[in-house]
């Protein structure tokens, strides 16, 4: 296990690690993050289940700060984890911040 | 008694005279249509937009074989009428004599060359037909140079479709600005400048000496010696009417055919329209007049009155992004009042000229929209005293209204012209609308001909249907790719190519994307535009793909993968089937299933797992089976003459060259092919993209069968007797799919949209375009063809399978 508590804030890894418009996982004991980096460099991290049918977030296509889920095209927000348009539901979304290129996630997010 | 009604001519003028000729009474004349061009008539006026490459040529065809087939017209493309022999009532084309009646002349013009030193040099072409255009498009390769002579309408949109198609030009204009019949100063500034601003260089003032070259064409010499390089020059300076024949015959001729108000020559026998005649010392260079001039020619040839008025004309460029308007008198004199509006911010610039309190001039560049309006007041002659001090404005401000177009458009009165080249006022189409119950642009365009020659009005028209039904009215017609744009995908793919697009964010900049990055429907569209269109120059995007692109495996509905391999042709060996089973044991496959592919499929592996896995499989010598691109599927096979009894050819073996040959290709969809034995059909080739039926006179190679969501059998493209052809027409055919169709199309919709004969004309007949097609698929697979399981067993995308942190024993090591 190669991270880092800080603080309450867990080190995963740099913003380079993410593809521009792609997102890596992180596991927790609870299930999967998604973890997002958009086209404008920011980072946001979701549930990696969509509120649908729990379609896997990470494996969507990012476009401005939204994804769209792989399973069935629900688009979510990446700020809320809300479901656009005419669809209802919600993933949890969770804090993140940038610091020197490194991203800190909310130790919340691991149940920790 | 039905009469003998020989036309000249196959151009817009005739077309336009023949529709009203049939619509009068379609049996009173017998017509023989005679054309020099190998083609029936069209809407010349639209090559500005297919040599740029924002149209094709069919989509400016305006009569078809259909049509003159069920009007019974004779028609004679590709030979030209030499002589009009008066006293035998006959004329003289290569396939003999043709007796007429009444006689039609509709020769157009011809573009004038100017008599100098070089002109006949290859590379030296005018800007007319569909020949020129395409003599343009082949000579466009990017980066080489071209040089346009005249700075007028023409010559400007043959410079922009020419810098669209990505050559250098230059723009030589003998007068001190461009289209300066059209334009003042300003507006000719303004239009300068957006030229300047694409990358075209405007020379005004430039006087051609000579041309320069030995073989062909090379370069263009000025009377003050600058000399510029080129590789195609040209000459848009203007025409002249083609007399010709008329001149020959002793017809009274003086610039053009001299003809009196009812289209009627020297001869009474004889009439003429078009840009080759002469009404009253005048020349005409627009369709608008041309078409009046139609239907007084159909009134006389039906005994009927009525006679030719010359009417005011504007003037519009076909320069997609640049807005110029222009009507009626603007020169400055006595008595004559401007008024002028600027916006440099903007770059709209708008002059109105006054004379007696009636509009007579107006020029207007950025920001045309009240075009119409304008044009309407100076036709009418109107009294425009009490809106003087807003008239600039436009029709939306009058009153104090909100400038909104809609509102201009219900503030215009009935008698405001719509159409320009059509003359179709706004009450017409308001008229055609409410009392024939119309709906859809294309409909008011079959009834009133709005909108259906250059295609500048379509907006308005569109504003007058809205204003008309209100809310029954439904925008229409065409679907764009998504929200992120209003093109269609044909429009993208178009445009791509025409503007020589090579990145994702030239697509998005210069086609006006509304959203920072697309969207999950637009992004993997675009990328495999480009990536077809550009093998060299584009790079993949990976996150423009969606998952199972980018895994390489099928995602399943709990997040876990399938893993097809490649069964070349439906054979596989005991080692490769000992791996498989290995796999599935080492990795706790749930499902092993046979797919309706021809092969086996491995359900349920974990995302982590896919490299290892893939990395044992490619150990066995198995690659990728793509079951999850839009690339090659399957190829499936029969046994073929190898073991069947019935078996006439190699099913098994051609099965297996075509999936060697076409794998790891991208398409617009996926695509699958089968190959049988013999007409028994046992590897169901009659249901695929693409499936041969081998015979014992060879391979029936049969196009565009579904067996999804539709149900459709192939149709036959061809009967081949070799393997080598069955095969290189495959190969074509696919190439021709990956290069035009719509993403997410398969080939039967496709094929639904171009028509087989398109595409066979292409494959079948074509043998150098076939060959082209052959190349660049090869080429393109030097850099595609390669196994993605390979690159990521070895490393590749590994963000994509392994997670960025793991907290899962968490609390366990706590
Ligand atoms: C595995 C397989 C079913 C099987 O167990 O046999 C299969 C599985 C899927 N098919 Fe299929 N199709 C399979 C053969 C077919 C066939 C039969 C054939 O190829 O001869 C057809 C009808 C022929 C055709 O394509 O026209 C077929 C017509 C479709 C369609 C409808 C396509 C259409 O244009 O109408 C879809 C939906 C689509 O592609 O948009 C589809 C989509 C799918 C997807 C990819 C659905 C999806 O997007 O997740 C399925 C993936 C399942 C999974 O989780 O792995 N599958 N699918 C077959 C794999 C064949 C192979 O070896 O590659
Ligand atoms: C690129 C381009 C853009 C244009 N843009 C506009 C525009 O935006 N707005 C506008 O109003 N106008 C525009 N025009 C002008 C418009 O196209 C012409 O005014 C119109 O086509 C003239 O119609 P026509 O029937 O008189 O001649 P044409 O359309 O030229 O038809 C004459 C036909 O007769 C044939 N012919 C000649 N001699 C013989 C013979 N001896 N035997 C058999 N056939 C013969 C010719 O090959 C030709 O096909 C444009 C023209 C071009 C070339
Ligand atoms: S028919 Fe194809 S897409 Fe439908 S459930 Fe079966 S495998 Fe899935
Ligand atoms: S599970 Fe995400 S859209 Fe259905």
């Amino acid at each position: 296990m190669n991270a880092v508590v800080s603080d309450t804030w867990l080190d995963i890894g740099s913003v380079e690690d993410i593809p521009v418009r792609g997102a890596r996982v992180v596991k927790t004991p609870h299930g999967c993050l998604a973890v997002f980096r958009v086209a404008e460099g920011e980072i946001y991290a979701l549930d990696d289940r969509c509120p649908h049918k729990g379609g896997p977030l990470s494996n969507g296509i990012v476009h401005g700060r939204s994804v769209t889920c792989p399973l069935h095209n629900w688009v979510i927000s990446l700020e809320t984890g809300a479901a656009q348009g005419a669809d209802e539901g919600r993933t949890r979304a969770h804090a993140v911040r940038v610091e020197d290129g490194r991203i800190l996630l909310d130790a919340a997010a691991v149940g920790a | 008694m039905t009469e003998k009604l020989v036309v000249i001519g196959a151009g817009m003028a005739s077309g336009r005279a023949l529709e009203h000729i049939l619509e009068t009474d379609p049996a009173k004349y017998d017509i023989t249509l005679f054309g020099s061009e190998p083609r029936g008539n069209y809407n010349r006026i639209m090559l500005s937009p297919v040599l740029s490459g924002e149209k094709t040529f069919a989509e400016i065809v305006t009569h078809d074989t259909a049509w003159y087939e069920a009007n019974g017209i004779t028609t004679r493309f590709g030979e030209a009428v030499t002589q009009i022999d008066r006293d035998r009532k006959v004329v003289v084309s290569a396939g003999g004599e043709t007796p007429y009646d009444k006689l039609l002349i509709a020769t157009g013009s011809a573009p004038f060359i100017i008599p100098v030193q070089g002109k006949d040099l290859p590379g030296v072409i005018a800007f007319r037909d569909l020949e020129d255009v395409e003599t343009m498009r082949a000579a466009a390769k990017p980066g080489a140079k071209a040089v346009v002579i005249g700075g007028g309408l023409l010559g400007l949109e043959a410079a922009a479709g020419l810098r669209m198609l990505g050559m250098e030009v230059t723009v030589l204009h003998l007068m001190g600005h461009l289209m300066e019949r059209q334009l003042d100063e300003a507006a000719g500034y303004l239009l300068r400048k957006a030229l300047t601003d694409r990358g075209i260089k405007v020379m005004c003032r430039a006087s051609t000496a000579a041309i320069l070259g030995e073989e062909r064409v090379e370069g263009v010499m000025l009377e003050d010696n600058t000399g510029i390089e080129a590789d195609l020059v040209v000459m848009a300076v203007g025409i002249r009417p083609e007399t010709r024949l008329a001149n020959d015959a002793g017809l009274e001729v003086g610039r053009g055919i001299v003809v009196d108000d009812h289209m009627v020559t020297s001869d009474p026998d004889i009439l003429a329209v078009g840009e080759c005649v002469e009404h009253n010392k005048q020349l005409f260079g627009l369709v608008a007049p041309l078409y009046d001039q139609a239907k007084v020619v159909a009134n006389t040839l039906h005994g009927a009155g009525g006679a030719f008025m010359p009417k005011q004309t504007s003037t519009k460029l076909k320069v997609t992004g640049v807005d110029l308007f222009s009507a009626g008198d603007f020169a400055e004199g006595e008595g004559r009042e401007d008024i002028v509006f600027r916006d440099p911010a903007r770059g709209v610039y708008k002059r109105l000229v006054i004379e007696n309190d009636r509009l007579i001039g107006a020029v207007m560049y950025g920001d045309t929209a009240d075009g119409s309006w304008f044009f309407g007041l100076i036709r009418d002659g109107e009294t425009i005293s009490e809106m003087r001090d807003t008239l600039i404005f436009g029709p939306s401000y009058q009153g104090g209204a909100a400038l909104d177009p809609m509102a201009a458009v219900a503030a215009l009165p009935d008698e405001a012209e719509i159409c320009g080249c059509n003359g179709v006022c706004k009450g017409k189409i308001v008229q055609a609308i409410t009392e024939g119950g119309l709906t859809t642009l294309d409909e008011v365009k079959a009834v009133t001909k709005a909108s259906s020659s250059c295609g500048t009005c379509t907006g308005l028209v569109e504003q007058v249907l809205a204003v008309t039904l209100g809310d029954d009215f439904v925008l229409p017609t065409v679907k764009p790719v998504c929200a992120c744009t209003d093109l269609t995908h044909e429009d993208v793919r178009r445009l791509i190519k025409a503007q020589d697009l090579k990145s994702m964010p030239a697509v998005m900049q210069e086609l006006g994307w509304k959203t920072t990055c697309g969207c999950h429907v637009c992004r993997p569209a675009l990328n495999f535009y480009l990536l077809a269109d550009w093998p060299d120059d584009y790079k993949d995007d990976y996150q423009s793909r969606f998952i199972n692109e980018r895994a390489h495996a099928n995602i399943q509905k709990d997040g876990t993968f399938s893993v097809v391999p490649r069964m070349w042709g439906g054979v596989t060996t005991p080692a490769e089937l000992r791996a498989i089973a290995d796999a599935v044991e080492k990795y706790d496959v749930p499902l092993l299933k046979v797919t309706g592919g021809q092969r086996l499929d491995l359900l349920g592996v974990k995302k982590e797992d896919l490299p290892a896995m893939w990395a044992d499989l490619n150990a066995a010598g198995l690659v990728s089976g793509h079951a999850y691109t839009k690339g090659l599927r399957t190829v499936k096979t029969c046994v073929g003459s190898d073991f069947c009894r019935f078996g006439t050819q190699d099913s098994t073996g051609l099965g297996i060259k075509l999936e060697k040959r076409l794998w790891g290709s991208w398409t617009p969809h996926k695509v699958k092919l089968a190959v049988s034995g013999c007409p028994r059909n046992c590897a169901e080739a009659t249901c695929k993209d693409l499936g041969i039926v081998c015979v014992d006179s060879g391979y029936q190679i049969g196009v565009g069968g579904a067996a999804g969501m539709d149900l459709k059998a192939t149709e036959l493209l061809t009967t081949v007797a070799s393997e080598e052809e069955a095969i290189e027409i495959s190969v074509a055919f696919v190439q021709l799919y990956r290069e035009n169709a719509k993403y997410l199309d398969r080939p039967y919709k496709w094929i639904a949209k171009v028509g087989l004969d398109w595409v066979k004309a292409r494959v079948v007949d074509d043998l150098a375009e076939r060959a082209a097609l052959v190349a660049r698929f090869d080429h393109s697979q030097t850099i595609y063809q390669k196994d993605p399981w390979a690159e990521r067993a070895q490393g590749g995308s590994r963000h994509e399978f392994t997670p960025l942190a793991d907290f899962s024993f968490k609390e366990a090591a706590e």
